[in-house]
């Protein structure tokens, strides 16, 4: 065959990951003894088309995988076979397994093949014990023999349309065993009718082969529209069970095979232990629907007609008539950006089940592991979210559940002692809130232990003993680095991953994580997450000669200082009495060393932003417009600087840095609104 | 010219396997059943021997053990017609010494095409 079939590897990729994800879905949905045919059917076709992909492709240790899986699953559908605990777990270790091998082939590399041929193995083990014991009618069909099929395939005239190659199949054929052909020329027209791309042969084969029949089906299967086909079995000859020379050759070859696939995988494999495959990396590609591509296209057509007519409108002399069309031609231009620049948005987010769709399975495992009874509960699924802000969200999001389910719930003893169900509730609710994904992960159990955050805050030396924090502060205590609660590193948390780390990565994402929580009655994570990393609206500020960008999404209100309500507390700063808060003020000139800013309170304007739940008032001389940037990373093009996430190219051409709020107030070293210490280091200011 | 013998208890189907065969180039002596066949094989020797499984007097598992017992018939190629339900047969068969099967109902085609497979 000459085609490249690579071409279609990753698509099969994809397609074989999301099959994989409906079976697990699926799988977890199925409870042993009541069985619902349709949901066996998914898992079957699920498998099925892993298989007849896999083949396809010449992924031929997943496809030898998958045919017991779906042999098993094939019987079980057919109720040849009651479905049970045993064979949920096994599917759904398999389902693991075909996601390491898939996840190693797509990134070219040999699958490790020791944990599949452990499955199988046992999957053999299910399939034959029935056989002896109670398809004792098919027990003769083991008989070894070298049968011969016939194979009557006679295609519909438009087989060459629906891009089908009978040849391919034909040497696919050839390939099972011996095989001979005769062709029926009898739908042949005379030739003048005869139209160039339209089928009127057909071929009746004759297959000496090993393999049954369903073997010869999966070649024809994706033709099975476009043609009538027929096999049946005409006879066999017997074999010695001893090995004759024949199966002994096919033993041969066989045995060799994987020996020659894992042994130079070793190393590869110790290699990809170091970096798992797929998991927490981020996929280059993406499927996108059809219908936003279209949007997109019309978009593209509407910018076209509107640059057509600022071209012709910049020909010739400018006269007033002219100028007004090209105002209106640029107004345009601006509507049609802005548009694109949405659909182009829009192609990016997915809703965010692909992160969720993990946690059935996630909270089932964990939950028999810990003797929890758990219940989890998903909302929100559809809400859309960048798709690299999903990506990396994903393993925070893990860490939390996992964390709920360990430390949060309690055991269905504890809490039946409590007054409470003995089923405990997880839920993962997403919803939009202004520029923001919001993402929560309550659970019903005890709550976060104050006292015992205490103690161990105090025993690290976090706090001081004689610090007076309120319990929201105390819960925020666990967010800081090298803190676990965990009295004994289980195997669930303790992973070396702490919630600081969590903090982190939600950090980086320009996203926020808060935590409130209940004794007794439960905790609540929030982590809130910008739409996209590419985008942002910004407020414009003046400092001096420069042009700030401050997050609109961060932005609580803009106001003129009253001097009255200012009050310096200790440490040189100046915090603004606002309503019933008690606001610091951040001279922005100060942090970021400028010279000629408006430098007294009451001249310039306080631009109160919020990170962290923390109010914090901003110094800036004078606000500009509103519009979305398009962020550039320092990092990338540059080097980190604190107190800015990032810089942007201003319409007339200057660099402006976008404010990080959080960072800035890091920076400042203040801590809680409200809160005591809120110097400044003043070397912390110098740049550079 | 290879001489196959045809056994079946059925006429119409002795017909139509002897019919193919004949003209596919082979010489075809047909029988009714195992006795009758058994008493035909000792007289002359043949290339191969296609019985039907179930039949009056002698059924065609036994015919090709008896056969196989005689030193002149040890190699010879021997088929039986069997339907698909019935293939528990099979392995009553093989032990009796039978080359291979062909699936009843059949063809022509299907029937020279597994009979090639022993004789050419």
């Amino acid at each position: 065959m000459s085609i490249d079939l690579s071409q279609f590897f990753e698509v099969f990729f994809e397609e074989s990951f999301e099959g994989l994800d409906a079976m697990e879905a699926e799988l977890l949905n199925l409870e042993p003894g009541d069985l619902d045919s349709e949901t066996i059917n998914t898992i079957f076709r699920a498998a099925h088309s892993i298989k007849g992909g896999s083949g396809t492709f010449g992924f031929n240790s997943v496809a030898d995988f998958t045919h017991v899986l779906e042999t098993l699953l094939d019987q079980i559908r057919n109720g040849e076979r009651n479905l049970e605990t045993i064979h949920v777990n096994l599917l759904l270790k398999s389902v693991d397994c075909l996601r390491e091998m898939l996840g190693a082939l797509q990134s070219e590399q040999e699958p490790d093949l020791a944990e599949s041929n452990v499955l199988k193995a046992e999957f053999e083990s299910i399939l034959n014990i029935s056989h002896d014991e109670t398809q004792e009618s098919n027990t003769s069909v083991n008989t070894k023999s070298l049968d011969t099929y016939q194979v009557d395939f006679k295609p519909l005239h438009h087989l060459f349309k629906t891009g089908n190659e009978p040849l391919y199949l034909f040497s696919e054929l050839a390939d099972l065993g011996e095989c001979s052909v005769s062709s029926d020329l009898t739908d042949l027209p005379d030739i003048h009718d005869i139209q160039p791309d339209e089928c009127y042969i057909a071929w009746t084969f004759f297959v000496e082969t090993h393999e049954d029949d369903k073997k010869i089906k999966e070649i024809f299967e994706w033709v099975e529209d476009d043609a009538k086909i027929e096999i049946t079995l005409c006879g066999g000859l017997f074999e010695d069970d001893e090995p004759t020379p024949e199966p002994e050759k096919t033993v041969e070859e066989k045995i060799p095979e994987p020996e020659a696939v894992t042994t130079p995988t070793k190393e590869v494999s110790n290699e990809k232990a170091k970096k798992p495959t797929k998991s927490g990396g981020e996929s280059t590609s993406i499927r996108v629907g059809i219908d936003k591509v279209d949007s997109l296209i019309n978009m593209v057509g509407e910018l076209v007609i509107t640059q057509a007519m600022l071209t012709q409108l910049g020909e010739g002399d400018m006269t007033e008539n002219k100028q007004m069309a090209l105002k209106e031609g640029l107004a345009q231009l601006a509507h049609n950006t802005r548009d694109l620049q949405e659909s182009v948005m829009r192609i990016r987010m997915m809703p965010i089940s692909f992160v969720f769709s993990r946690f059935p399975r996630l909270v089932r495992d964990i939950s028999q592991k810990l003797g929890k009874e758990v219940e989890l509960k998903l909302i929100g699924e559809t809400t859309e979210l960048d798709k690299t802000v999903m990506e990396k969200i994903s393993d925070p999001m893990v860490h939390l559940v996992r964390n709920s389910l360990d430390h949060g719930l309690e055991t269905p003893e504890d809490r039946i002692n409590a007054g409470k169900e003995p089923v405990g509730k997880v839920t993962l609710n997403a919803f939009h809130q202004g520029g923001n994904i919001v993402i929560e992960i309550m659970d019903d159990g005890n709550g976060l232990n104050t006292d015992k955050i205490k103690s161990k805050a105090i025993e690290k030396g976090l706090i001081h003993e004689g610090d007076d924090l309120t319990d929201d502060e105390i819960n925020d205590l666990i967010f800081l680095p090298g803190f676990s609660t965990a009295d004994a590193v289980s195997d669930l948390s303790g992973r070396g991953v702490g919630m600081d780390v969590v903090k982190r990565n939600i950090h980086a994402l320009n996203g926020s994580i808060d935590v409130t929580s209940e004794r007794g009655k439960g905790s609540t994570f929030t982590i809130r997450l910008p739409l996209t990393l590419a985008i942002l609206d910004g407020q414009l500020v003046t400092l001096g000669k420069h042009t700030y960008i401050v997050p609109l999404i961060s932005i609580v209100e803009s106001l003129q200082v009253d001097l009255k309500q200012v009050n310096c507390v200790g440490g040189g700063v100046d915090v603004l009495r606002l309503r019933d808060e008690y606001i610091p003020i951040l001279r922005l000139f100060q942090i970021f060393n400028h010279t000629g800013a408006i430098e007294q309170l009451d001249k310039g304007l306080l631009v109160i932003v919020e990170s962290d739940n923390q109010k914090v008032g901003l110094l800036v001389d004078d606000l500009l417009a509103q519009q979305q940037v398009v962020i550039k990373s320092l990092e990338a093009n540059y080097q980190k600087v604190d107190g800015v996430s990032g810089a942007t190219i201003l319409g007339d051409g200057r660099v402006s840095l976008i404010v990080d709020i959080s960072g800035l107030i890091k920076l400042a070293g203040l801590k809680r609104a409200g809160s005591q210490k809120l110097a400044i280091d003043k070397s912390m200011l110098e740049p550079g | 010219m290879k001489k196959i013998l045809a056994v079946d208890d059925s006429a119409s189907m002795r017909q139509m396997v002897s019919f193919t065969l004949k003209k596919a180039g082979f010489d075809v002596t047909d029988a009714k059943d195992g006795s009758e066949a058994l008493g035909i094989a000792k007289q002359g020797t043949f290339d191969a021997v296609i019985s039907d499984v179930n039949m009056p007097i002698m059924d065609g598992i036994t015919l090709i053990r008896e056969l196989r017992a005689l030193p002149e018939y040890k190699f010879t190629p021997m088929l039986m017609l069997t339907t698909e339900s019935g293939l528990d047969k099979k392995t009553e068969g093989k032990a009796a010494g039978a080359t291979g099967w062909i699936v009843k109902p059949f063809n022509p085609e299907q029937l020279l095409a597994v009979i090639k497979k022993v004789i050419r």
